[in-house]
C-alpha cells in the first residue's frame, strides 16, 4: 500500500530531477547498455528462428542417412518394406564446362520423389517466374541454378559438360531444400537424374561423394525405422532428423552468438562505470533534498522507497528505449551484413527485449541502490551544518553489489560459470592494468610541470581527480581499442598474410587424378612447356583406433578432433619429407624405398592434428581403408607451413604400407594469370579432375572474415559510445568543482581563453593516454593473433600508433571541450552566488 | 513547571550536549532548562559558538543530546526513534534556515509543495500557490532558486515552513545571509504569519533588533543559559 501511495510522489520527484538534467547521463548509459545487448539478442533470435523453421526444409526429408561410402542397399529396401517414402541422392563437387569456360560446381544426383519434404522451385528461364517442381530432371537433362548460368553466360537450352556427359539445361533452380543453411556455401549447383550418373564417369576412387538415403513418413514409423537403422550403421555413416539437423551450424551459431553477447557486455561494463559515476553525483546533489525531506518528517524507509521507485521507473523507461534502439540497430546490422545472410529472417521475438530489460534494470539498481540507501541515512542535522555529508562506508560495499551484478550478467550470457568467470576476470584484469598504467602516467606527467600556466592548471586537474581521470582514460581506451582491433588490425593482418605468400606460390590445385591418367597428364604439361608438378598419392581412410582403443567422435570434446574421427582422412606416402615441413619430434624414416630394413608400418603426423587427437610419437593408429584395417606407429611429428599452398598431408607413411589401397593423386601448380585456355583444355581432356582456384577460396574466406568482423565492429560501436558516456559522466561528476575553480581563477584575472586551454590540456592528456592504451592493446591483440592464429610475423603498425593516438586525442579534446565550455560562459558572480 | 503557564508547547529539561574529539571532551550545552508557551515568540541569542544552533537542532530532534530531555506538545522527543521524531516534525514543526536550503532542481512552487506532498495532502499545488502569493512571490512560481534573489529565496523558504501549518516554527539565523532592509522585511513577514496562524516561534539570532521584537530572549553563553 505504502508503495502505491508513494508512487505518484516518486513520479513527480522523478519528473523534477529529470527536468533538472540530474538523470540524463544515467538514462543514456542504460540505453547504450541495453541497446548493445538487445541488438545482438534480436539478431541472433532471428537467425535461430530462421534455422528452426527451415529445419525439415534443410533436410528435405524426415530422416536422412548419410555416409561417404556407398550405403547398404538394405537401408532403402527396409524403409520401403515399412511403407515409408524413400529417395536417394548423391552429392559431390565437380568441374563443369559450358561456353568455353569451366567452373567448380556442386552436383546433386537425385531419384524420383526428391524432395520428400520442403520445396524445390524452378523457373523456365533466368529471372523467370518460379513454380514448385513436381518432378526431378528427366534423364538426359540438367537443372542448374542462377549462379551457374550467370557464371558461364549460358541460357536455358544450352548444353553443359559434366564429366564425360553433355546435357542440355532445361530449368533454372530458384530454391531447393537441403542446400543452403542461409550462409555462404560452396559453388553453383547442378541437379541431374540418377539415371545419368554412370555415363558421366565421375564416380571413381577418391571422388568426394556424399551418399544419402532420404526417408519420410508417419512419425512413429520414422522413429521405429530410426531405431532399426541406427544399429546397422557402419563407421562414417550417420542418421539425421529434424531435431539434430546441422549440429555443426547450430554449434557454430551458438558460439558466435555467445561471443557477440560477451562483446556486447563490454559496453555494459563501461556503461556500469558511467552509471556508478552518475549515481555518485546524484547522491552528492541530493543530500540536501534528503535532509530537507527528513526535516519534513519523511522516514528513512520512505526515502529509500521514494528513490527506489524513481530508479525503477527510470530504469524501466531507459531499458525500453534501449530495447527500441536495439531493435532498430539489429535491422541496420542485418542490412549491413547483407549477403552473409541469404535466408529471409523472420521478425525477432520478445525474449531478447526481456533480457535487455533485466540487464538494464539490474545494472541500474546494482549501481544506484547503495547510494540511495546511503542517501536515506543522511543526518538531518545537515540542514543546519552543511559540512555533514552522507555516512561513509557505503562506497566499497556499493561497488561490490555492482560488481556482483556485472559478474552475474556475464555468467548468464556466457552460459557457464567457468567461461563467465574467465571473461569477468579478463575484463577486470584489462581494466586494472589499463587503470594502473593511466595512474602511473598521470603521476609522472604531473611531476613534469613545464610550459605555461594553462598546461600546469590542466595537469593539476588530472592529479586532483585521479579516480575520475583514470576511469575516463580506461573507458575511452577500451572503447577505442575494441574498434581499432577490428578495423585496422584486421586489415593489417590480412595484408601481412597475403604479403607473406611467395608470388609464385601454387594458385591451382588438381584433385582426383587417377593412376592411369598420370602419363596423359605428363604429356599435357610437356606439350605446353610446363614442368610436370609433383603428384602426391592419396588414400582415403577412417581412423578407427588409437593404440588398443576403439575411437568414436563422441570420445572427443574438441570439434576438430570430432570431425577428424567422423570423416575420412587423406593419407599419403612419401620417401622424403616435403621441403616446407619441419620435424619437431621423432625421426623421419631413412634409406628410402631401397632400404629393406626400414619399417613400412610408420606414420608421420602433422603437429596440430596430433595435438587435437591427443597422440604423440610411440602411439599406434589404426585406419580403415575400403573395409580393411591397418595399424602403424607414429614415429615423427611435423610442423607444416600451410601458407605455402603446396599439397600437404596430416598423415604420411613410408612407401609400402598404403599402395595396396585405392588411391588417387593430387597436385598443385602455379598458373600465370590469364592462362584460361590451359584450364579449359585440362578440364576438357580430364573431365573428372577438380580444379580448385586458390584465389577464389581466399576471396571467399576474406569475405566471410570481413562480414563476421563487421558484426563485431557494429557491436563495438556501442562500446565506444559507452566510453564517451563515461567521459561525460566523469565531466559531470566534477562539474561543481570545475565551476568553482574556474570562477576563482577568473576572479583572480585568468582569461576565458586560458581556462579553455587548461581544459584542453587536461583532455589532451586523457586522450593521449586512452589512445596509447587502445593502440598498445590493439597491437598486443594483433601480435597474439598473428603469432598464434595465422602464423605470420607481426609488424607493429606505425600508422596505427600515429592515427590511433592522434585521433583519440582530437576526439577526446572535442568531446571534452563540448562538455565543459558552458562552465566558461557563466558569469563568475552568478557562480559565486550559486555556491554561497 | 509553573502552573500559571497556559499551554506549554516546548519543555526543555536539563539538556546537555558533549562532543568527544580524540581524548578531550567539549561541552556545548550544559543543564539548559526552559519552557515556551503556545503562541510565544522567543529569541535565542548569544555569541558565535555559544551553542545556539546546537540547541535549535536538539529542539527539532535533528540531533540527540548527551543528557536531559525535550518535550514538544507533551511528547518526549528523545523517547522516539529517528523515524518517530521525523513523523513528529512532519506534524508539528516547521523550519527556516540561514542558508535557505531550497532544492535547486525544483521550482519555487515545487519547493513549497514538497512538505505537503510528503504529508500526502491533496491540493498541494493550490495551497503552495496561495502561500507564495501571501509572501509576495505569486509571479515567480515557476522560477528556480538560482533565478531568485536571496530575499526571495528566504520568502520561498518561509512559505515552505508554514505550508504544513506547524504548531512550532524554528528559525536559524533567518536574516543571516540578507542585507538589513531585506532582513527586516523577512522578519516582518515571519511575525505576520506567526500571528495569523497562531504559531509558536523560536528563532536563533545574534541580531539584537530582531531579538527585541520577540516577547522574550534566552541568552546562551558557553553553553549555559543566562537568566
Amino acid at each position: 500500500m505504502r508503495w502505491i501511495a508513494d508512487a505518484a510522489l516518486a513520479l513527480r520527484l522523478l519528473a523534477r530531477d529529470w527536468r533538472a538534467g540530474e538523470l540524463t547521463l544515467v538514462a543514456i548509459a542504460v540505453v547504450v547498455a541495453v541497446a548493445s545487448v538487445t541488438t545482438v539478442g534480436f539478431f541472433a533470435d532471428r537467425v535461430h528462428q530462421a534455422l528452426s523453421r527451415q529445419a525439415n526444409q534443410l533436410l528435405g526429408a524426415d530422416l536422412v542417412i548419410s555416409g561417404d561410402r556407398q550405403l547398404d542397399s538394405s537401408f532403402a529396401a527396409e524403409a520401403e518394406r515399412r511403407g515409408l517414402q524413400v529417395a536417394r541422392m548423391l552429392r559431390f563437387p565437380s568441374m563443369t564446362t559450358g561456353n568455353g569456360q569451366s567452373v567448380l560446381a556442386e552436383v546433386k544426383v537425385v531419384t524420383a520423389g526428391y524432395p520428400l519434404r520442403g520445396e524445390l522451385r524452378i523457373a523456365d528461364a533466368q529471372h523467370g517466374v518460379d513454380r514448385r517442381a513436381t518432378e526431378i530432371p528427366k534423364p538426359g537433362t540438367v537443372w542448374v541454378d542462377e549462379r551457374l548460368i550467370t557464371r558461364l553466360q549460358l541460357q536455358v537450352g544450352d548444353a553443359i559438360e559434366i564429366g564425360q556427359s553433355r546435357l542440355p539445361i532445361t530449368q533454372i533452380i530458384t530454391q531447393e531444400p537441403d542446400s543452403a543453411i542461409g550462409f555462404i556455401n560452396a559453388g553453383p549447383r547442378i541437379m541431374i537424374n540418377d539415371a545419368d550418373i554412370a555415363a558421366t564417369g565421375l564416380v571413381q576412387v577418391g571422388s568426394r561423394i556424399r551418399y544419402r538415403v532420404l526417408v519420410a513418413g508417419a512419425p512413429a514409423a520414422i522413429t521405429d525405422y530410426r531405431g532399426w537403422v541406427t544399429l546397422k550403421l557402419a563407421p562414417g555413416q550417420r542418421v539425421e532428423s529434424i531435431e539434430d539437423a546441422r549440429p555443426e551450424i547450430r554449434s557454430a551459431l551458438e558460439r558466435s552468438e555467445k561471443f557477440l553477447s560477451l562483446a556486447a557486455l563490454l559496453s555494459v561494463v563501461l556503461a556500469a562505470v558511467a552509471i556508478a559515476l552518475a549515481a555518485r553525483r546524484f547522491l552528492q546533489r541530493h543530500l540536501d533534498a534528503c535532509a530537507i525531506m527528513r526535516c519534513h518528517g519523511a522516514s528513512q524507509s520512505r526515502l529509500v522507497r521514494l528513490y527506489l521507485l524513481q530508479f525503477i521507473v527510470l530504469g524501466a523507461v531507459a531499458s525500453l528505449a534501449g530495447c527500441i534502439a536495439g531493435f532498430v540497430a539489429q535491422h541496420a546490422l542485418a542490412l549491413w551484413l547483407g549477403s552473409l545472410v541469404t535466408v529471409e529472417l523472420p521478425e525477432p521475438g520478445w525474449m531478447p527485449a526481456l533480457h535487455g530489460f533485466v540487464t538494464g534494470l539490474s545494472l541500474l539498481l546494482g549501481f544506484a541502490l547503495p547510494p540511495v540507501i546511503a542517501l536515506a541515512k543522511v543526518p538531518t542535522l545537515r540542514v543546519l551544518r552543511r559540512d555533514i555529508g552522507a555516512p561513509s562506508g557505503m562506497g566499497l560495499l556499493g561497488y561490490a553489489l555492482g560488481a556482483v551484478v556485472i559478474a552475474g550478467l556475464i555468467i548468464w550470457k556466457a552460459g557457464d560459470l567457468r567461461l563467465g568467470g574467465m571473461v569477468f576476470a579478463g575484463f577486470s584484469g584489462a581494466m586494472l592494468v589499463a587503470g594502473l598504467l593511466a595512474w602511473g602516467v598521470i603521476a609522472l606527467v604531473s611531476r613534469l610541470g613545464g610550459a605555461g600556466v594553462s598546461w600546469r592548471f590542466g595537469i593539476a586537474n588530472l592529479r586532483r581527480r585521479p579516480l575520475a581521470s583514470v576511469l575516463q582514460v580506461v573507458a575511452l581506451g577500451i572503447g577505442v581499442m575494441a574498434l581499432l582491433t577490428l578495423t585496422i588490425i584486421r586489415s593489417e593482418l590480412l595484408d601481412l598474410w597475403q604479403r607473406s605468400l611467395p608470388p609464385d606460390a601454387p594458385n591451382r590445385f588438381i584433385v582426383n587424378v587417377q593412376q592411369d591418367q598420370i602419363p596423359a597428364l605428363k604429356k599435357f604439361f610437356d606439350g605446353r612447356g610446363i614442368a610436370m608438378p609433383e603428384l602426391h598419392p592419396m588414400v582415403r581412410a577412417r581412423l578407427t583406433g588409437i593404440n588398443d582403443r576403439q575411437v568414436a567422435p563422441a570420445d572427443y570434446t574438441d570439434d576438430r578432433a570430432r570431425r577428424l574421427v567422423d570423416r575420412e582422412f587423406n593419407l599419403s606416402w612419401a620417401t622424403q619429407m616435403q621441403k616446407d615441413n619441419r620435424l619437431i619430434a621423432g625421426n623421419w624414416w631413412s634409406g628410402g624405398a631401397g632400404n629393406k630394413s626400414a619399417r613400412t608400418d610408420q606414420f608421420s603426423l602433422e603437429d596440430g592434428i596430433a595435438k587435437a587427437l591427443g597422440v604423440g610419437v610411440g602411439d599406434k593408429l589404426t585406419f580403415d581403408a575400403a573395409g580393411s584395417a591397418f595399424t602403424a606407429e607414429i614415429t615423427s611429428l611435423r610442423k607444416v607451413d600451410w601458407d605455402s599452398f603446396n599439397v600437404n598431408f596430416f598423415v604420411v607413411s613410408p612407401p609400402g604400407l598404403l599402395e595396396k589401397y585405392p588411391a588417387s593423386y593430387v597436385t598443385s601448380f602455379y598458373l600465370p594469370p590469364g592462362n584460361v585456355e590451359l584450364l579449359n583444355a585440362l578440364v576438357k581432356q580430364f573431365p573428372n579432375f577438380l580444379l580448385i582456384d586458390v584465389a577464389q577460396v581466399l576471396g571467399q574466406v576474406q569475405t566471410m572474415i570481413t562480414q563476421v568482423s563487421r558484426a563485431v565492429q557494429f557491436v563495438f560501436l556501442f562500446t565506444l559510445l559507452a566510453g564517451l558516456v563515461v567521459l561525460y559522466a566523469a565531466i559531470a561528476s566534477t562539474q561543481d568543482e570545475r565551476l568553482y575553480q574556474a570562477t576563482i581563477m577568473r576572479t583572480l584575472g585568468a582569461s576565458r581563453a586560458q581556462l579553455a586551454r587548461a581544459n584542453l590540456a587536461e583532455f589532451a592528456v586523457i586522450g593521449a593516454l586512452a589512445g596509447l592504451i587502445a593502440v598498445a592493446g590493439a597491437n598486443a591483440l594483433g601480435y597474439v593473433l598473428a603469432q598464434r592464429v595465422i602464423n605470420v610475423g607481426y609488424e607493429f603498425s606505425y600508422v596505427l600508433w600515429g592515427f590511433g593516438i592522434l585521433g583519440t586525442v582530437l576526439g577526446v579534446m572535442l568531446a571534452g571541450h563540448l562538455g565543459t565550455r558552458h562552465v566558461l560562459r557563466i558569469a563568475p558572480l552568478r557562480v559565486l552566488r550559486m555556491l554561497s | 513547571m509553573t502552573e500559571e503557564s497556559p499551554k506549554p508547547i516546548v519543555r526543555v529539561t536539563q539538556l546537555g550536549k558533549q562532543v568527544t574529539t580524540g581524548d578531550s571532551t567539549l561541552t556545548i550545552l550544559r543543564d539548559v532548562s526552559f519552557t515556551v508557551n503556545a503562541g510565544e515568540a522567543v529569541a535565542v541569542v548569544g555569541a558565535s559558538g555559544s551553542g545556539k544552533s546546537t540547541l535549535l537542532g536538539l529542539l527539532a530532534g535533528l540531533d540527540t543530546p548527551t543528557s536531559g530531555s525535550v518535550s514538544i506538545s507533551g511528547e518526549e522527543l528523545f523517547a522516539l526513534d529517528e523515524d518517530g521524531r521525523a513523523a513528529l516534525r512532519a506534524r508539528l514543526v516547521g523550519f527556516v534556515f540561514q542558508s535557505f536550503n531550497l532544492l535547486p532542481a525544483m521550482t519555487a512552487l515545487e519547493n513549497v509543495m514538497l512538505p505537503l506532498e510528503l504529508a500526502g495532502e491533496s491540493g498541494a499545488a493550490a495551497a503552495a500557490k496561495t502561500l507564495l502569493e501571501r509572501v509576495g512571490l505569486g509571479g515567480r512560481l515557476t522560477h528556480y532558486p538560482k533565478q531568485l534573489s536571496g530575499g526571495e529565496q528566504q520568502r520561498v523558504a518561509i512559505a515552505r515552513a508554514f505550508a504544513t501549518r506547524p504548531a512550532l516554527l524554528l528559525a536559524d539565523e533567518p536574516t543571516g545571509n540578507l542585507d538589513a532592509a531585506t532582513g527586516a522585511a523577512i522578519i516582518d513577514l515571519m511575525f505576520e504569519l506567526n500571528r495569523e496562524r497562531g504559531t509558536t516561534l523560536i528563532l536563533v539570532t545574534h541580531d539584537l533588533e530582531l531579538s527585541r521584537r520577540c516577547g522574550r530572549a534566552l541568552r546562551l553563553a558557553a553553553g549555559e543559559l543566562q537568566l
